[in-house]
């Protein structure tokens, strides 16, 4: 039952993406062509508040719901950033949706998006089989 | 209600966007990111005996339960909180899509190349399994995706993730420029 708070976020969080049709392969295909701000402006105004949230949650010292202090772990620089950084954007401009959009397509009535899903869980499986023989 | 059902600017969307942010933090400890989602249903239903999926997984299991919420966030968007119709994306953008051979305009994705009559074509193969593969793929190679990186990851002001997010884009701009006119004619 504790984990039904999250689904109820991920409930908003797909709505707003699907409401602001961050989800519609014709605005990434805008994005990339730089012919809207639109993502931009999503995505840039996103990344403000989440910096002031984190440094409002840091400076103030606030916990969790549950007393606990939070942690946030750091991301360390490998070269897999980059590469396959510029893997999911060749990814991201041929489908039009990262991971998250990819749920909501399905929930949207886009079924033909399941084979998409599937397909990217197993990129992420070959991923794993392939990782010690990868650059990172 | 008329508000809700257009469209929303990217003022109102983003910063909502933003607020998952601190609610994961505060609900405990959870860092936003929805890659981490197709590790876990690998971990959870082919790990193969692969080390990269050897964790506890059922620890994690937040965000299956948000993955789910997105699906039924979309549906109930799409389904009660929309008025049906194109995209009102830059006629500009149209017009080069359709010089380029999209046909279809009328939803958020163009059907002449995504649909389940397209899937056993070589473009539908292409633009519908082989993307997605990149997609899976890629995020995980890079640490995450446009959640985890481009808006966690910098929103914690970490370069690595400043680093990736440059490469999705630069990703983005290599395949929509020099060759997906060339995946549309397939």
């Amino acid at each position: 039952m504790k984990n039904i708070k999250f689904s109820l976020l991920g409930m908003l969080f797909g709505i707003v993406i699907v409401k602001a049709e961050v989800i519609s392969w014709f605005r990434i295909q805008e994005m990339f062509r730089f012919q809207a701000f639109h993502m931009y402006g999503v995505i840039g105004s996103a990344i403000v508040v989440g910096i002031i949230s984190i440094q409002i949650i840091k400076r103030f010292g606030l916990k969790t719901i549950h007393q606990e202090p939070i942690v946030i772990p750091d991301k360390k620089f490998n070269w897999g950033n980059v590469y396959g950084g510029l893997i999911f954007g060749f990814g991201w401009a041929i489908t039009g949706a990262c991971p998250g959009p990819l749920f909501a397509l399905i929930g949207s009535g886009y079924l033909v998006i399941i084979a998409t899903l599937l397909s990217a869980i197993a990129g992420t499986w070959v991923y794993g089989l392939l990782r010690e023989k990868l650059p990172h | 209600m008329d508000f809700i059902k257009q469209p929303w600017p990217w003022y109102v969307a983003g910063p909502l966007i933003g607020l998952i942010v601190p609610a994961l933090l505060l609900m405990g400890n959870k860092t936003f990111g929805i890659s981490s989602t197709l590790r876990q249903v690998c971990a959870a239903y082919i790990p193969a005996n692969i080390a990269f999926f050897k964790y506890d997984w059922k620890k994690e299991s937040w965000n299956l339960f948000f993955a789910l919420g997105i699906i039924a966030g979309g549906f109930i968007a799409t389904y009660f909180l929309s008025v049906p119709g194109a995209v009102n994306i830059n006629p500009d953008t149209v017009a080069l899509l359709k010089q380029e051979g999209v046909k279809d305009f009328n939803g958020l994705l163009p059907q002449d190349v995504f649909s389940f009559s397209q899937l056993f074509t070589l473009k539908g193969f292409v633009f519908i399994i082989v993307g997605g593969f990149l997609v899976g793929f890629g995020t995980r190679y890079a640490g995450g995706c446009t959640s985890g990186h481009a808006i966690m990851g910098i929103s914690n002001l970490q370069w690595p993730s400043l680093v990736a997010t440059c490469c999705f884009m630069v990703g983005g701009f290599i395949m929509t420029w020099f060759i997906l006119p060339y995946l549309v004619q397939l």
